[in-house]
């Protein structure tokens, strides 16, 4: 199965679809496109999948419940929910339906509620319902006073983006795929019946492009002569603490959400713990994924207000995602018939939930715009994804797995309780691991409290002999 | 071994130790540690300053963790590596996670010794970019020591404890320079004449008064940016490696998930001077208990811990009240945190505890009930970032009828 990793690697000389990043977008583009009979290459800069917004996000399976009706963006999440809920039963991607309570804290936010819940309806959302404030507490015992009340939307759920990226991609790459990584497009020539795609590992004759570069879709964008968007990093800062803090969350604790966004949450996470974000800053360069001085004073502030006890809690980790903004209110997702171009750009802050309902809807768009491939008769079984959710059978807690695999009972990081035998398969997987954050995100090694005071070590020299004995 | 008189969760010098005495008065001890290898920290810290205190010799740390490991066998104490207790409360026991398979583990006592670890990067809230090169001690150590893994060559040390010295020895050793030590305290931590001597024998400053204020480098760390807490100005120091060195927090989650009573300031679980827990025929030791002293003022926790627990196996008493001791002052926290009359003598006659201010010659001023026990003038200062010792003979007036007691240095 071919994943394009080293220097010597060569590309394809054509292929039907180019898809140029393999963020969550391009992963489940590349999914969707190689069910048809067709060749499909997926081009990704980075070393890895899901490397770039795709990893650092607050990863919410959303509801769409306070999408604006009628864009783009509220029927495609809707759909995306649905079509990411089914995908993560069958290929083992962890989500948890903790449900979420939107907190009213004045009186303008409490007359706001109502609203709220009308607009969930027109977004086609029917769950949500109005609580008082002592059922707020109820729910939320350990939330900071003054509430007012609250508006319910049971089924907001928490979900990995990590795992979600890599089942895409490695589903893709088993229906035929070909991934290549660290391959920057830097130029389209559009011809007649074909374009040529200039990259870092050489040029690429496709026949249709499809542009999910996330940070930089209106760059490609413009190399197909458009000027119709522009992205602005907005970047969202986000703690993470520790998971004995998980005992105060059972719920999404969500603000009213306002002109600028979607604001501060608190959050259980997948993994167990909590998470206090986002920020919402305009940034202008586009790799800039450091934390603030006045990003965590920010939260630290907001959270204090939220949630008081949730601050005597240790911070195990603080991280920032950028999101591709762009002067547009909806997606960018359109077809150009003429050039066979298709863009699928400014997916802001919901392209996790949407990323399968995109991938389906701009396939159908792009077999209108005369695109012919058929379905394959027979396709792989989808992969199975290694757990990583705290709430379901972890290899450490599985007997069965442990007494046929002794390497499962081997715990090398003790806070996040990785085995050997995960990080051996994580090294070795289709999309395998070959940098410490990629097997961070394939493992969640080195991501709990200590942040590898015990395993650090341990771990890197593992990674190292996989990677040389690779090379 | 699933049903021994005592379970002892880590094999660090307060873990081996209390296993060692145990068994030698005939109790059958299992201990359980979730490394490969039993010792705890002194295992990576190569450099000499162990085993003063308890065996009356100077020893570098992996020797000091091979003779406790080899005593301890000796003795005839069960140890079990790569076996982690991965969940555990008083009532159910322990669950232990390894190769072998999972056990539950339930035992007439438990002592609970997995020690304390420095803050890393995110729990000290640095802010900036997050390239590679930054490590606490534990990992440096583990990484120089035990994995023979390369580190830069120009390093900054947060923090000037005495484990920020023991960061700049391995360095040396492995030729990256250190080119400075910052801290936020008006003074560095450690003991004056290491601080002295450490400074004048490495040749580099100690930034007193300075705190982190940006992380620089987006693959590799290219430097930090600090301030000067007075001046407010900033200013950038080029480095490749940065070492979060100590600022300890107790490995406590067993401690909480089995619901243990717990001291909000150092994280610890509560003990009284007989190192029992708020929670019957259960017990913490070490570095748990007290983050943190050397390695074997651990080790005599072990020791004395002994008394309590063959009490708790002769005779399963209830609970023994205790008053609680209150800090005050510029004192934050202190273990053991309860007095009571059973073992009202802490390990070794001193309280240890954690300041949050300075004070040369510190006053300590012991009350119950609004009347004055003891006070006395002490000779050595209080430090921040370093542990305080109170002598027990300042409590020596205390009741039990009395109520609570606030110990308070000024
Ligand atoms: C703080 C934050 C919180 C969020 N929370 C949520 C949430 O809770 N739920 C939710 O549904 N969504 C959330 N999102 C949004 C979600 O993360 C994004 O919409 C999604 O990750 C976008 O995926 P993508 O594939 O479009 O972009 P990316 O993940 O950025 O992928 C684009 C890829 O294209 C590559 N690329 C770019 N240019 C080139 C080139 N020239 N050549 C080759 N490759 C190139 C990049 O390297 C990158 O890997 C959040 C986003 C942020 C920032
Ligand atoms: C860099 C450095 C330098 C030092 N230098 C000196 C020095 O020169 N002299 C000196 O005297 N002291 C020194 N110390 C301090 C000394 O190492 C400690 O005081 C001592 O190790 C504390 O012993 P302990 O038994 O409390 O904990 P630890 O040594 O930390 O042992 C705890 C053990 O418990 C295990 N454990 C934790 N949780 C579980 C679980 N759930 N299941 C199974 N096992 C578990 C851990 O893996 C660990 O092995 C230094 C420390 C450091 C970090």
């Amino acid at each position: 199965m071919p994943v394009l990793r080293d220097h010597d690697a060569v590309l394809p000389t054509r292929c039907d679809v180019a898809i140029i990043g393999a963020g969550l977008v391009g992963s489940a583009l590349a999914q969707a496109l190689s069910g048809l009979d067709c060749s499909v290459v997926l081009l990704e800069a980075k070393g890895d999948v899901g490397d770039a917004t795709s990893k650092a996000n607050t990863a919410l399976l959303h509801t769409g419940f306070d999408a604006t009706p009628g864009t783009l963006e509220s029927r495609l999440v809707r759909r995306g929910y649905e079509l990411l809920s089914a995908y993560a039963r069958q290929t083992g991607i962890p989500v948890e339906r903790v449900g979420a309570v939107l907190v009213a804290w004045s009186d303008e936010e409490f007359a706001s509620l109502p609203t709220l819940r009308e607009k969930a309806i027109a977004n086609g959302y029917h769950d949500c319902a109005l609580i008082d404030a002592d059922e707020v507490y109820r729910r939320l015992p350990a939330l900071g006073p003054r509430a007012l009340g609250g508006l319910t939307v049971p089924d907001e759920s928490l979900i990995c983006t990590w795992t979600t990226s890599l089942a895409l991609a490695t589903d893709a790459v088993q229906r035929g795929t070909v991934l290549a990584l660290n391959t920057t497009v830097t130029s389209a020539v559009v011809g007649a019946g074909e374009t040529v795609l200039t990259t870092s590992r050489g040029s690429l004759v496709a026949t249709w492009v499809v542009n999910a570069a996330g940070l930089g879709s209106d760059v490609i964008d413009q190399l197909f002569g458009y000027d119709r968007f522009t992205i602005t990093p907005r970047r969202g800062e986000l703690l993470v603490y520790d998971k004995l803090a998980r005992q105060h969350v059972p719920h999404i604790v969500l603000p009213v959400p306002s002109s600028v966004g979607k604001g501060v949450l608190i959050s259980p996470t997948i993994y167990g713990n909590v998470m206090l974000g986002p920020t919402a800053e305009d940034l202008r360069d586009r790799s800039d994924s450091a934390t603030s001085e006045s990003g965590i004073d920010f939260l630290l502030t907001k959270g204090a207000k939220i949630m008081p006890s949730l601050l005597e809690e240790e911070v195990t980790a603080s991280y920032a995602g950028l999101r591709a903004a762009s002067e547009h209110k909806d997606y960018v997702v359109d077809v150009d018939a003429t050039q066979r171009y298709a863009v699928a750009g400014g997916i802001r802050s919901t392209g996790l939930t949407a990323s399968m309902s995109i991938a389906e809807y701009l396939v159908a768009a792009i077999r209108d715009a005369g695109f012919v491939a058929t379905e394959k008769t027979t396709l792989p079984p989808p992969p199975r994804m290694p757990n990583l959710g705290e709430e379901s059978l972890r290899p450490f807690a599985n007997e069965a797995a442990i007494a046929a695999d002794p390497a499962y009972g081997e715990i090398v990081c003790f806070c996040e309780r990785v085995t050997t035998g995960e990080i051996r398969d994580a090294l070795s997987s289709v999309i395998s691991a070959t940098s410490l954050s990629g097997l961070r995100r394939r493992t969640r090694a080195t991501n709990g409290r200590c942040q590898g005071f015990y395993c650090g070590a341990d771990v890197l020299a593992r990674l190292a002999i996989a990677v040389e004995g690779h090379s | 071994m699933l049903t021994p008189d005592v379970l002892i969760i880590g094999a660090g010098p307060s873990g081996l130790s209390a296993g060692t005495e145990l068994v030698k008065r005939g109790h059958r001890v299992l201990v359980v540690e979730r490394e490969a290898v039993a010792g705890g920290i002194p295992r990576h810290c190569a450099h000499k300053g162990f085993g003063i205190r308890d065996l009356h010799r100077v020893l570098d740390g992996p020797t000091y963790a091979t003779r406790l490991v080899a005593a301890a066998q000796r003795a005839g104490v069960t140890i079990w590596t790569t076996a982690m207790v991965t969940d555990w409360s008083a009532s159910a026991g322990a669950t232990i996670t390894s190769p072998h398979g999972r056990f539950l583990v339930t035992p007439r006592a438990t002592i609970l010794a997995t020690g304390a670890r420095e803050r890393p990067r995110a729990a000290r809230l640095l802010p900036g970019d997050r390239p590679s090169g930054i490590y606490t001690t534990g990992q440096l150590q583990n990484s120089v020591h035990l994995h023979h893994q390369r580190v830069g060559s120009r390093a900054v040390i947060l923090g000037a404890e005495l484990v920020s010295f023991s960061a700049v020895l391995t360095m040396r050793e492995v030729g990256c320079r250190t080119v400075a030590m910052v801290t936020e305290h008006p003074r560095p931590e450690a003991y004056a004449p290491v601080a002295k001597a450490g400074g004048l024998l490495f040749r580099f400053p100690v930034l007193v008064g300075h705190r982190v204020t940006r992380i620089i480098g987006r693959a590799q760390l290219e430097g930090i940016e600090i301030e000067n807490l007075s001046t407010k100005q900033r200013r950038v120091i080029e480095c490749d490696t940065l070492i979060t060195s100590g600022d300890w927090v107790p490995d406590h989650e067993l401690a909480r998930l089995g619901g243990l009573a717990m001291d909000g300031r150092s994280k610890s679980p509560i003990v009284d001077g007989g190192l029992r827990t708020g929670s019957p025929g259960v017990f913490a030791i070490g570095n748990l208990v007290h983050p943190v002293d050397t390695g074997d003022v651990a080790a005599l926790d072990g020791r004395h811990v002994v008394a309590s627990v063959e009490q708790w196996l002769a005779s399963m008493p209830p609970m023994p009240s205790t008053v609680q001791l209150i800090p005050a002052g510029v004192l934050t926290w202190v273990a053991p945190g309860r007095w009571g009359e059973f073992v009202a003598r802490p390990s070794r006659g001193r309280y240890l505890g954690w300041v949050g201010g300075f004070a040369r010659f510190p006053r300590v001023t012991v009350r119950q009930a609004g009347d004055v026990l003891a006070t006395r003038r002490l000779p050595w200062p209080a430090v921040p970032g370093r542990l305080f010792r109170i002598p027990s003979s300042l409590l020596r007036d205390v009741t039990i009828s009395g109520g609570d007691v606030t110990i308070e240095v000024k």
